[in-house]
């Protein structure tokens, strides 16, 4: 074994876990009352590190280490998504958390680990591996929750975090093993060629999935599986709500896409695709309905993140006709769009609690700039052009129905037009409405910078999404053909 | 390198929007300045353009196409043809008047004409358009401006009127979007350019399926009874501007779309299905007539009026089934109905604008309360009555030219459709009438003795539009010319 | 003769109105002259063409012919004929007058009055002279307006009603008449009225045929106006202001007339037949017209609204006149003499009609001007108070009525002459209308007004003015000298209607 180019192959990996140790050790040993500050650096350190090492992988020939872990496409693709995702959250989750709690290096350390986590979740090739993955994730997700130990409310979030998560990951657990013994192996391949023969029943292989899709449904917030996000969302603090936004869908998806793809191929497809026809349908439909009563911004935002995993699924639904480049690109877009959303809730949230809608009335005359970035931000989650949203759900809508699957097109189309009417209740405090209040709001640096940001994402890759699209198509070209 | 005329046509007005969105909020006059520059812009160089198409070489000109997302087969495809041209037209018209009459507006300019402006570029796109992800980007671009601007500077149950149109428009853009998708994906060709995908063609089955959602989805926008109960509340609930654009060019956005994606690509389905869209439109025409008719609230009337005009169109539109048995009927009906778009745009822009420069000075909508303007303001009801024996089809005038085309079209293909289509003619007649007695003539209330006279800008505005009115009714053959130009050709491209 | 004469009746006016656009307030009275002077000219060219026109050649003369909507395949072709000289003069006549008396009895808002009386009046020459049906229609809507206008701002206490209802039952009519057109054209793929006409759209099909015909049938009929859809009539003149009533009865309801001549007759001849020898609607309609609105007449008390009525009782000879043309050609042999005096009757009535009645009206202006009355019942003895007035009244009713020796008499006698010779039985019936004519020509107004004895109210009447006998006077030789002599204006219609019945006499058997 090529010690050289394995470690290169695990480079982002072994600097995010390195990073991490390094904080988490650094914060450990100095003293209590010492400033934190430093901390927010050193993880955007460790993130761009593994970026950069991430990109330095791209164009290789597709390859899986130790047997376990594929460095491919998807799977660096998935991986610079989810950094960039998480440098994001850093940078606007500097002050907010100045605020908040005065040990903060732990805090970043432990997003360096969750990182880390998903970062082997994009590659993972082997259930075990996957296992492993996505309760390493939960663990850093659950104690990222109830971070700020004062707060009641992150605390009791994090524990229906903890059980929900818990529970539906035995579920999985033994969906999995249930694969290991129809299959007798633990890599994809070898579960695809354990299923090969036909002599699992269709029936067993449809419980399979249910089960496994448990553990992965709950990692995505995807209806029925979805029950914890509200809570999780409103009760942790903003920053780690964006982070759980993004994050675990990142990895989420991946899994998905590659679990299902190549583990459970050919005619058996037809199972899983309908599978995700119907999760997808009823994911939107309940996240679109249930966010339109919503007053909490932050609630909303948790539907409508639960809404948003269902479009994604269109993606992994129709991944054999091209659907991975829209998939990967509607990550993109909408991690601008929601990480911009959150990075405004963190502006307007100093101080005082600003979490429910009123909040937001007449924005856009206290502060124009930051009204018009939510006002883009939520029309890219809708889907109107010309922004990031609307390139990305055409594509999906593209492969979907090149795969036949145009019934789901329609509910899609249904479903935005319904997401609208909620997104546009935001606008309409914020434009619509006269101020409560008369003071400006104040916007520290590293959150502006972080808003222009996902602005300059979203409208940039709506109108010239050719920047990215290029980058997504020959990746993922090279593992699912057709893309 | 030629001139990008329609890229400057349609990108002038988002360039003036983001210009307006960098100056100081107070400076008011700056920001009229750059809107109305802006708008001249557009204006001028519509008019240009329509003063320069060849009509000898016919076909698409001003071209432009550049590539813009070949990972989906989309690309920056523009260019105008004899239909589309007489839009671009109308709009710069629209606009530029629109601007002028909003002179006036002292509640936060800035971001309204930054969103006027952005509103038109999506219109002006639309038309322009060649590339059906291009239309669609251009026409869901000018749905959300309308939001705001309703919203915000509106007047009667605004935000109630703002939603129902943005949820309205959008679903019906979207199915119209998801109905596209089927069919590029069914062409395979893999580009989304609306040329490559009308030569394409489709099977009949998929057709039939296909035309109703992208027909009706985008002719929702064009008022197409039932689906019309947006647009009174709209029109009625928006400011002046905004009523002009909506009525006067944005209703037109839904119908040409309409016909230039639906009837283009699904030229078999459009045969089977217009026959029964057919019977909407006369429920368009005469039942808006008559419930304009009995309206109180003289901005109603005019919503409704527009509600039954816009029946004209799609009627018009529906001539086509005749191509069969009498080419120069669909070729005389088609052309009526984009005739009709055409004039009907610049009269409903007459008639917002005076009903808004009416309710500015007096502050009240219903008709038992106004009387007597005409002495007041005489420019103001001239203008009016132009337009509203136009309306009537009132020879002279380019509201006849449309009329008589459509109702020649449609007699060859529907008989009584275009008889019952007359009882709109006199209803019509009726309540214009109703209307220029109750707010002009009669005896002058008191209160509205010491009235401010009409400004520089409205007189101007009004005077620009009763040209165009006026115009195109004594010497129509210019116009006329351009529209045959492009209805042939299209014809041509359906059979 | 290459000079566009016609073009130049119908412009003329217009030319006016456009050059008074620019004169401001203040310049009445040189309004006022201007008008004069331009509704002189269409005068004398009228008078030209008259003289010019070839009795012996008979037909179109004085065609013009010109490219005008090359998409729609509509000329703008005009021309003149036996039916339509007499129409031109007595509209250009009747506009001068009108323009006289206006001079001196508008105030208000001259020059938008005068402007809508030329526009008035191009209007009228218009569809006299066009032989293009789109032509025709333009110019038939054109004059809506102005006539809307003029009753509308102009008019009495309840004009805006009296104006809306009759714009919208005229404009009713007219798109009907549309789309009679647009049917026609489509059938025999031309817009010039002689070549339609000539082509018997439908000849075949009595079906459609009649469809057609009742398009055109029912706009003209509203027009004329005929029993059952002439209830705009009475308001409509009675709001008018005088010049208004003038042109209105005088000329306006004649369009209907000739329509129908042009029109439902010389394309549809089978089915105005069949609808008056067969199914005898028309003939019904037409002497109820006639008796009933003779009848009203009887019953009114207001001296402006019994002339409105008579006016409907006065154009059912017209109808009766045409039912009797239809009905000969229709039965050909025999009977096509008399449909050739019946037809001749009815288009000597239009003008004879146009004579009288806008003298009528123009009488009734003068006495309201000074009594400011128009009751009948407040008059009495005035032909004593008043003597030249009287005469000049007395002449009008006398040749309204039909007396023998004035003009209305000659149109009477053809009509019936004509109808006894076809249609026998509503002959007699209409034969009752002209004793109730004479019953209320004779008792409510001359009696009323002129008999019996003065008032001291009227004590200090003023008789008539100069300018007043000016406008009456060139009428009342008219209805004197035609009435003795009627040839002149006789020759070239029945040149017309001589040989309009040969051709359809022909084309049906």
């Amino acid at each position: 074994m090529d010690l050289a180019l394995t470690a290169w192959q695990l480079s982002p990996e072994l600097v995010l876990l390195v990073a991490g140790l390094v904080i988490m050790l650094v914060d450990a040993l100095r003293p209590r009352e010492s400033d934190s500050g430093w901390a927010p650096y050193a993880a955007l350190a460790g993130l761009a590190a593994a970026l950069v090492a991430s990109v330095s992988l791209l164009g290789r020939e597709p390859d899986v280490v130790l047997g376990v872990l594929a460095v491919d496409g998807l799977s660096l693709v998935a991986k610079m998504l989810a950094l960039v995702a998480v440098a994001i959250v850093v940078l606007f989750s500097g002050p907010f958390m100045k605020e908040r709690a005065s040990r903060r290096g732990e805090f970043y350390s432990l997003l360096l680990f969750a990182t880390l986590a998903i970062s082997i979740l994009t590659g993972a090739s082997d259930i075990v591996l996957v296992f492993l993955g996505l309760d390493f994730l939960s663990i850093a997700s659950y104690v990222l929750t109830g971070y700020v130990r004062e707060s009641k409310r992150s605390s009791e979030a994090a524990i229906k975090y903890f059980l929900y998560g818990a529970t539906l990951s035995a579920v999985m657990l033994y969906g999995l093993s249930l694969l290991y013994g129809l299959t007798g192996s633990t890599s994809l391949d070898g579960v695809a060629a354990g299923l090969a023969g036909g002599s699992v029943g269709n029936g067993m292989i449809l419980a399979v999935l249910v089960l496994v899709m448990a553990g992965l449904g709950f990692k995505i917030a995807a209806v029925p599986f979805h029950q914890w996000a509200p809570d999780a969302y409103e009760g942790a603090s903003t920053p780690v709500t964006a982070f759980l936004s993004l994050g675990p869908k990142v990895a989420g998806f991946s899994v998905l896409a590659r679990f299902l793809y190549f583990a459970f191929p050919g005619e058996v497809q037809t199972n899983w695709v309908a599978l995700l026809f119907a999760l997808s349908a009823v994911t939107m439909t309940v996240g679109n309905l249930t966010a339109i009563w919503q007053r909490n911004i932050k609630r909303l935002l948790a539907y409508s993140s639960i809404a948003q995993a269902g479009y994604l699924m269109i993606g992994v639904a129709s991944l054999s006709t091209g659907g991975l480049v829209p998939l990967l690109f509607y990550l993109g877009a909408y991690l601008f769009a929601n990480l911009g959303a959150f990075a405004v809730v963190v502006a307007m949230s100093r101080g005082q609690s600003g979490e429910d809608i009123g909040d937001y009335a007449g924005l856009a005359q206290r502060s124009p700039g930051l009204a018009l970035a939510m006002l883009l931000f939520l029309l890219s989650l809708a889907g109107i052009p010309p922004l990031a949203g609307f390139v990305g759900k055409v594509g999906l809508f593209l492969s979907a129905v090149d795969r036949g699957l145009i019934g789901l097109v329609v509910i899609a189309v249904v479903n935005s037009v319904i997401s609208l009417y909620y997104y546009l209740q935001v606008v309409r405090q914020m434009y619509l409405l006269d101020p409560q209040r008369d003071e400006d709001v104040a916007v520290a640096r590293p959150v502006r910078a972080t808003v222009l940001v996902s602005v300059v994402g979203v409208v940039l890759l709506g109108i010239v999404p050719m920047l990215l699209l290029p980058l997504i198509e020959q990746a993922a070209g090279a593992i699912i053909p057709g893309s | 390198m030629e001139l990008p005329l329609l890229s400057i046509i349609v990108f002038s007005p988002a360039v003036g929007a983001l210009i307006i969105m960098a100056l100081p909020k107070h400076r008011h006059n700056d920001i009229k300045l750059v809107a109305a520059i802006a708008s001249a812009i557009s204006c001028l160089g519509s008019i240009y353009a329509f003063f320069t198409y060849d009509t000898a070489a016919g076909g698409i000109q001003f071209e432009e196409q550049f590539a813009w997302i070949p990972a989906i087969g989309t690309s920056y495809h523009v260019g105008v043809d004899g239909i589309s041209l007489p839009l671009v037209l109308l709009t710069g018209v629209i606009i530029f008047a629109g601007v002028l009459v909003s002179w006036v507006r002292e509640q936060r300019p800035r971001e309204f004409f930054a969103l006027l402006l952005l509103l038109v570029t999506g219109v002006f796109g639309t038309f322009v358009a060649l590339d059906l992800f291009l239309l669609f980007v251009f026409y869901e671009l000018a749905v959300l401006p309308m939001y705001l601007l309703i919203g915000i500077w509106g007047t009667t149950r605004k935000e109630y009127a703002a939603m129902k149109l943005t949820l309205y428009l959008l679903i019906g853009s979207s199915i119209a979007l998801a109905g596209v998708i089927v069919a590029y994906v069914d062409a395979g060709l893999g580009t989304f350019d609306l040329l490559k995908l009308a030569e394409a063609g489709f099977e009949p089955g998929l057709q039939t399926l296909l035309f109703l959602p992208i027909f009706v989805g985008f002719d929702v926008l064009g008022g197409l009874w039932p689906f019309h109960t947006w647009s009174p509340d709209g029109h009625v609930a928006a400011p002046t501007a905004v009523s002009m654009l909506h009525a006067g060019v944005l209703m037109k956005m839904g119908a040409y779309s309409a016909l230039r994606v639906g009837v283009l690509l699904l030229p078999d389905a459009a045969q089977v299905w217009l026959p029964w869209i057919v019977i909407l439109t006369v429920i368009n025409v005469v039942y808006g007539a008559t419930v304009a008719f009995a309206q109180r609230d003289f901005k109603y009337v005019i919503g409704y009026s527009s509600v039954s005009h816009m029946g004209y169109v799609t009627m018009g539109v529906a001539t086509i089934c005749a191509l069969g048995s009498s080419p120069e009927g669909a070729q005389l009906g088609l052309s009526g109905a984009v005739m009709q778009m055409f004039s009907h745009g610049v009269m409903t822009g007459i008639f917002f604008a005076v009903v808004g420069l009416i309710y500015r000075r007096t502050h009240t909508r219903q008709l038992p309360e106004l009387g007597g303007l005409a002495r007041k303001l005489p420019l103001v009801a001239a203008a009016f009555i132009i337009a509203g024996l136009s309306s009537m089809g009132m020879p002279g005038l380019s509201g006849f030219v449309a009329e008589f085309q459509v109702l020649m079209g449609t007699y060859k293909a529907f008989p009584l459709v275009a008889i019952l289509s007359l009882i709109g003619v006199v209803v019509t007649a009726a309540y214009i009438l109703r209307f220029t007695y109750m707010v002009f003539f009669g005896p002058l209330k008191e209160e509205f003795r010491g009235l401010p006279p009409i400004s520089a800008a409205e007189k101007f505005a009004l005077a620009f539009m009763c040209i165009f009115i006026v115009g195109f009714g004594i010497a129509p053959g210019y116009i006329l010319q351009i529209i045959h130009t492009g209805v042939s050709e299209f014809l041509a491209a359906i059979q | 003769m290459d000079f566009p004469i016609l073009s130049a009746i119908t412009f003329v006016p217009l030319v006016g109105a456009l050059i008074i656009l620019v004169f401001k307030k203040g310049q009445e009275e040189l309004i006022g002259r201007l008008s004069i002077a331009f509704a002189v000219v269409p005068v004398l060219l009228a008078i030209l063409l008259w003289v010019n026109y070839d009795q012996d050649l008979g037909g179109i003369q004085f065609q013009e012919d010109y490219e005008w909507i090359p998409v729609l395949n509509s000329r703008y072709t005009m021309g003149i004929d036996g039916l339509s000289l007499p129409m031109v003069m007595l509209t250009s006549v009747l506009s001068l007058l009108a323009g006289l008396y206006s001079n001196f009895t508008i105030k208000e808002r001259v020059k938008e009055y005068f402007i809508s009386l030329l526009l008035l009046e191009m209007g009228m020459m218009g569809v006299f002279l066009s032989l293009d049906f789109v032509l025709f229609y333009v110019f038939w809507e054109i004059g809506l307006v102005p006539m809307l206008l003029l009753i509308a701002l102009w008019g009495g206490p309840r004009r805006e009603y009296a104006a809306i209802k009759f714009f919208l039952f005229t404009l009713a009519g007219s798109v009907l008449m549309l789309l009679a057109i647009i049917a026609v054209y489509l059938k025999t793929d031309t817009f010039n009225i002689i070549e339609a006409a000539a082509a018997q759209p439908w000849a075949d099909n009595i079906g459609a045929a009649s469809l057609a015909f009742f398009g055109f049938f029912i706009a003209f009929a509203i027009k004329l106006p005929s029993f059952p859809i002439h209830t705009w009539l009475p308001d409509a003149h009675t709001e008018a202001p005088v010049c208004g009533s003038v042109l209105l009865a005088g000329v306006l309801l004649k369009l209907g007339a000739y329509g129908l001549v042009r029109m439902p007759l010389s394309m549809f001849p089978q089915v105005f037949g069949r609808f008056v020898v067969d199914i005898p609607i028309l003939p019904i309609l037409a002497v109820i017209s006639i008796v009933y609105g003779a009848m009203v007449c009887m019953a009114q008390w207001d001296l402006k609204r019994l002339i409105a009525y008579s006016s409907v009782s006065h154009m059912g000879y017209v109808l009766l006149g045409l039912c009797a043309g239809a009905a000969g050609i229709y039965l050909g042999g025999d009977y096509l003499e008399s449909a050739n005096l019946g037809l001749n009757g009815a288009a000597m009535q239009m003008f004879t009609h146009g004579v009288t009645t806008g003298g009528l009206f123009f009488l009734v202006g003068m006495i309201y001007d000074r009594a400011h009355t128009r009751e009948l019942r407040d008059f009495g003895g005035l032909g004593v108070q008043i003597p030249y007035y009287y005469g000049m009244m007395l002449v009008t009713c006398l040749a309204s009525l039909g007396l023998p020796g004035l003009i209305g008499f000659w149109s009477e006698l053809f009509v019936f002459r004509g109808a006894f010779g076809t249609i026998p039985l509503y002959a007699i019936i209409g034969g009752l209308g002209i004793v109730f004519t004479a019953g209320y020509i004779l008792w409510k107004i001359v009696q009323h007004m002129f008999l019996g004895q003065p008032k001291e109210r009227w004590a200090s009447l003023p008789d008539m003015t100069s300018w007043e006998k000016a406008t009456l006077w060139p009428l009342v030789v008219t209805m004197v000298i035609f009435g003795i002599y009627p040839m002149p204006i006789l020759a070239p219609i029945n040149g017309f209607m001589h040989s309009l019945v040969e051709n359809l006499a022909q084309i049906l058997h």
